[in-house]
């Protein structure tokens, strides 16, 4: 029989243990979004603001009528403090242009072939790119096999931010708040576009299938031509973006979800992590890899190259979709 | 070549002083998107075409949409503001 | 010096152009003109970067024609790093962005000396 502690209440690790269970939210009292009580106070406050503005230049009119020397030496320097400050950043601005085009000046030439840059790392990039990484572009190759550990890190900078902006501009569906349930029954609507734009629909009908095969092309081929999985993600995101704006969110839901969103992402990262990590395992220790890089040209080639471009293809579309939605609606 | 290069970098900084000196915020976002377009220019130039994508999708789209929306959405609320001031 | 100047146009471009995104971004009052300068400062730094690594006469870094010499590409280092920074660059902005729309949901204002004095005020009561 195990003895119950005294204070167990106050325990860190029932806290703990409801937070896992999701019973209380740790930070509901803390940073959580405005409470309603304190929305209609800043509105009061900012009609004060209003309201002692015009205050303030009404007193600055009357105090320069009946030279009341005071105020006019405080609104004399707070003007004073404005035009200084602007004075101040042009010439700090004018000094940092200077003195970066003198250093300029003492650099080398642009376009010179024995430039400090261009110097052994470059070449062995151009000369053996192609027989290790097996990639005809050698950018590619480059970005995802000799440094692909950094583009990891990329990728997770971009899913960072689409959590920051969730966090920051998600509208809860659950909330009990019912200002809430009203901004999002507001923002459903789709306030400002007619509904259903028949201009809007044909183009998009013409152009979405066109744009998505091109955004494919992109990802697939980005080891032989260029691009790759960013550019190529980038054209897949906005390609979901046209879409969702000319057929609404009704037909985007069949298609893509949050759920969708989540998975993807969460696959994509985990794949690149796991196939990274094995293959800076195998190169570390001089194991053979068993990764066949195949013939230069192939589309079926280039070893991990082609799976981690389609991984990061699909981080970064899933982000630039979930940017959108989350800046128009608050929720996917 | 060298000159068209010169004219299109003359552009970007003509493109980059009209962002700062436009009063109108919908004019200097679409002041902005001409700039990376023609940021795009330059890197093909530059013979980096891989650049030249990505520039083009993200710069030019993505971060262009993204502008519009936070002022759709400032509007918006400035909207609903005056709504609820002529209720009030 | 403004011979040299005139044979590495671009830096000097870059440059000018890092100049004018700080100069909006420290004059201008309003948080979205304040972002668009940062941006100008991204993409400057990028143009200096990526013309950094361009050796004139020289093709793409896409192997051709089974062509492996150096003297045949220009140097890729720059283009990979730049290629991260673009799209980090996008993420930042939305970031901004939304912290932007935030604070205008707030304070109902872009102005970010109102900001300020509102937030300061806020402190105080």
């Amino acid at each position: 029989m195990s003895r119950r502690k005294d204070n167990y209440e106050t325990s860190r690790w029932l806290k703990f243990k409801k937070w896992v269970d999701g019973e209380t939210d740790p930070l509901s009292t803390g940073m959580e979004a405005i409470p309603a009580v304190m929305e209609g106070q800043m509105r009061e406050r900012r009609k004060n603001f209003a309201l002692r503005k015009a205050y303030d230049e009404e007193l600055a009119r009357l105090s320069a009528e009946h030279a009341d020397k005071t105020e006019i030496m405080k609104a004399r320097g707070i003007r004073n403090f404005q035009k200084f400050y602007k004075i101040m950043s042009v010439i700090l601005c004018l000094a940092i242009i200077s003195v970066l085009l003198w250093t300029i000046a003492a650099l080398p030439v642009t376009g010179g072939a024995d430039n400090p840059a261009n110097n052994e790392v470059a070449a062995r990039y151009i000369e053996k790119g192609l027989q290790e990484t097996g990639a005809v572009n050698i950018v590619t190759g480059m970005i995802l096999d000799y440094r692909a550990f950094d583009t990891f890190g990329e990728s997770c900078v971009l899913f960072i931010a689409s959590c920051c902006v969730l966090v920051l501009l998600r509208l809860d569906a659950d909330s009990k708040n019912d200002n809430i349930k009203k901004m999002i029954a507001e923002s459903d609507d789709r306030l400002f576009e007619p509904k259903d734009d028949i201009i809007l629909q044909k183009c998009a009908c013409v152009l979405v299938p066109v744009i998505m095969i091109f955004g494919i092309y992109i990802v697939l081929n980005g080891h032989l031509s260029p691009g790759g999985g960013f550019s190529g993600g980038a054209v897949l995101g906005s390609g979901l973006i046209l879409y969702l704006n000319a057929y609404g969110y009704g037909k985007m839901s069949r298609l893509f979800t949050e759920k969708v969103y989540r998975r993807t992402t969460l696959c994509a990262l985990t794949f690149y992590c796991l196939a990274k990590s094995y293959s800076f395992f195998t190169g570390a220790n001089h194991l053979e890899s068993g990764i066949p890089t195949g013939t230069p040209g192939a589309i079926l080639s280039s070893g991990l190259i082609l799976p981690l471009n389609i991984c990061v293809g699909l981080v970064v579309a899933c982000t630039m979709y979930a940017f959108y939605t989350l800046f128009r609606k608050g929720g996917m | 070549m060298r000159l068209f290069e010169c004219i299109l970098l003359l552009c970007l900084i003509v493109c980059a002083m009209s962002v700062a000196f436009t009063k109108d915020l919908l004019t200097s976002i679409i002041i902005f998107m001409s700039y990376s377009l023609l940021m795009c220019v330059i890197w093909m130039i530059l013979q980096s075409p891989d650049l030249a994508i990505t520039e083009a999708a993200v710069g030019a789209g993505v971060t262009s949409i993204l502008f519009f929306l936070t002022l759709k959405k400032i509007r918006a609320i400035r909207k609903e503001e005056q709504n609820e001031q002529e209720e009030g | 010096m403004i011979q040299h100047l005139s044979l590495n146009i671009e830096e000097t471009a870059a440059v000018i152009l890092f100049g004018v995104g700080f100069t909006i971004l420290l004059l201008h009052r309003n948080l979205i003109k304040k972002i668009m300068g940062m941006n100008i400062m991204d993409t400057a730094t990028y143009l200096f970067l990526a013309s950094k690594g361009y050796i004139t006469g020289r093709a793409v870094p896409i192997v051709a024609d089974g062509v492996q010499e150096v003297s045949a590409y220009i140097n890729p280092v720059p283009s990979g790093l730049v290629l991260t920074g673009i799209v980090v660059s996008v993420s930042t902005t939305a970031l901004m962005l939304s912290l932007t729309i935030r604070l205008y949901e707030r304070y109902h204002s872009l102005d970010l000396d109102e900001i300020l004095i509102l937030a300061k005020e806020e402190e105080q009561t």
